[in-house]
């Protein structure tokens, strides 16, 4: 979990900003915080939300505790939310993707406004945005994780099969 | 049962986490009044709890003074008059430092500016949350970097230096949410505040409704702020609006292409401004 925390946050804050531009509409480590949960439940969920989103408050300008309260929350929900329904399905991801990124924005949000430290306008279209782009990054990280581990055998059987 | 429990736990879990981070976030956070929240809910609770004990000595201490205390008046009343040539003597002494302090203030307006000097650095990472409009430098206190330095490029005004480390510095640009820069309108001298939004936009507030502002004037800054230093561009007027009866609603385009900056310089002369604060504080 740490390590993938700490690859998301890598290539967040490195490489993203030389592949796409407008990539760091992505929360890439929001991704992996969903992903753990619907994949381990929620008690891994939420220590995954703070250890990732304390390490984001440390590395940005803001509050500490801020983003590490908002990934918590996701994360435990999210991860109820797994063992709660059956999210096997690329629709059902997505949604769950979606519906994360829109309540840690507003969680985060909230709390900056609520502590009249940030104000994010109406940031309607962005979070809509962002949770977009995360549900795609989300739905595809699932789908090559559920490939990857099977696709060498599957390759070689493919072409023991074509020999014969 | 025991998923039951699992749930449970997991529960108590999260609730103590939740508690851990509100602490966290409180015991960091000022309050309007500029104390910690967390200070403050802290004192309002032990504020009460001293109160309800004060209330019931009160009683008490009124009777003490009010008949065996009354005995004291007189010695009372010399301390208080010796207290009070005392703090007329420390009264005249305060006026004679605000004299003073003025003084060197006509000094400080009237000294001559110096040329800036900067440091080049590098861009190595973008920040860690979307949210955040950050940047990291190459470069630390190591290179006699310092926080609130200004970070400028060829094409204008980049941000400001906010958490220097060693050999390394978070850089707050310019389009950050929190960012604001002292500016005026290069043409009419009109004078306002640029602050982020977020997004690649910039705005100037606090533009009055009668200065002269058009769409494709430029803006600079205008050095008040303590951070930025004067003349330096920051953007082009893209938009004017009304924005209620007193100020103008002005959209600025920045200058400076912030998705793809790679090298930029900080400024490492003090403002006029900040050298003011500073040689104020020291005295």
């Amino acid at each position: 979990m740490i390590l993938a925390v700490v690859a998301a946050l890598a290539f967040q804050t490195t490489l993203a900003r030389f592949v796409v531009r407008g990539a760091a509409a992505i929360d890439l480590v929001l991704v992996v915080v969903v992903y753990v949960a619907l994949t381990f439940g929620p008690t891994t969920g939420l220590l995954t939300g703070t250890f990732a989103g304390l390490v984001q408050d440390a590395l940005s300008t803001g509050v500490i505790g801020i983003g590490g309260l908002a990934k918590t929350v996701v994360g435990f929900l999210a991860g109820i939310v797994g063992t709660q329904f059956i999210v096997a399905n690329s629709v059902p991801r997505f949604v769950v993707f979606f519906g994360a990124t829109a309540l840690h924005a507003a969680v985060f949000m909230g709390l900056y406004a609520l502590l009249d430290l940030r104000h994010f306008g109406t940031p309607y279209a962005a979070v809509a945005g962002q949770a977009t782009a995360n549900a795609v990054v989300g739905v595809v990280a699932f789908r090559l994780v559920e490939l990857l581990p099977g696709a060498v055998e599957r390759r070689r059987a493919d072409r023991s099969r074509l020999r014969r | 049962m025991a998923l039951l429990d699992i749930r449970q736990r997991s529960g108590y879990l999260f609730l103590a986490v939740a508690l851990g981070h509100i602490l966290l976030i409180s015991a960091q956070v000022n309050s309007r009044t500029g104390v910690p929240v967390l200070e403050r809910v802290t004192s309002g609770v032990f504020g009460e709890l001293q109160r309800a004990l004060s209330g019931s000595f009160s009683g008490v201490r009124n009777a003490w003074s009010g008949y065996i205390g009354l005995r004291h008046v007189k010695v009372e009343n010399d301390q208080l008059k010796r207290q009070l040539a005392a703090s007329e003597v420390a009264l005249q002494e305060q006026r004679a430092l605000a004299d003073r302090t003025r003084g060197l203030e006509k000094l400080l307006e009237m000294r001559e500016h110096l040329p800036l000097k900067t440091t080049a650095a590098e861009i190595i990472g973008a920040a860690a949350t979307p949210d955040f409009r950050t940047v990291t430098l190459d470069k630390g206190t190591h290179d006699g970097l310092r926080a609130d330095m200004a970070i400028i490029s060829p094409a204008g005004v980049v941000g400001r230096l906010v958490v220097p480390s060693f050999r390394s510095a978070q850089v707050q640009l310019l389009v950050d949410r929190n960012a604001a820069a002292g500016a005026i309108v290069e043409r009419s001298r009109a004078q306002g505040v640029v602050v982020g939004g977020g997004d690649e936009k910039l705005s100037m507030e606090y533009v009055s409704e009668i200065s002269d502002v058009v769409v494709g004037d430029i803006i600079v800054t205008s050095g008040i702020d303590g951070i930025y230093p004067k003349g330096f561009v920051i953007g082009r007027v893209e938009q004017v609006e009304k924005n209620g009866t007193a100020y103008k609603r002005i959209v600025v385009k920045p200058s400076v292409d912030f998705s793809a900056l790679e090298q930029v310089l900080v400024v490492t002369t003090p403002t006029p401004a900040k050298e003011g604060a500073v040689a104020g504080v020291s005295e």
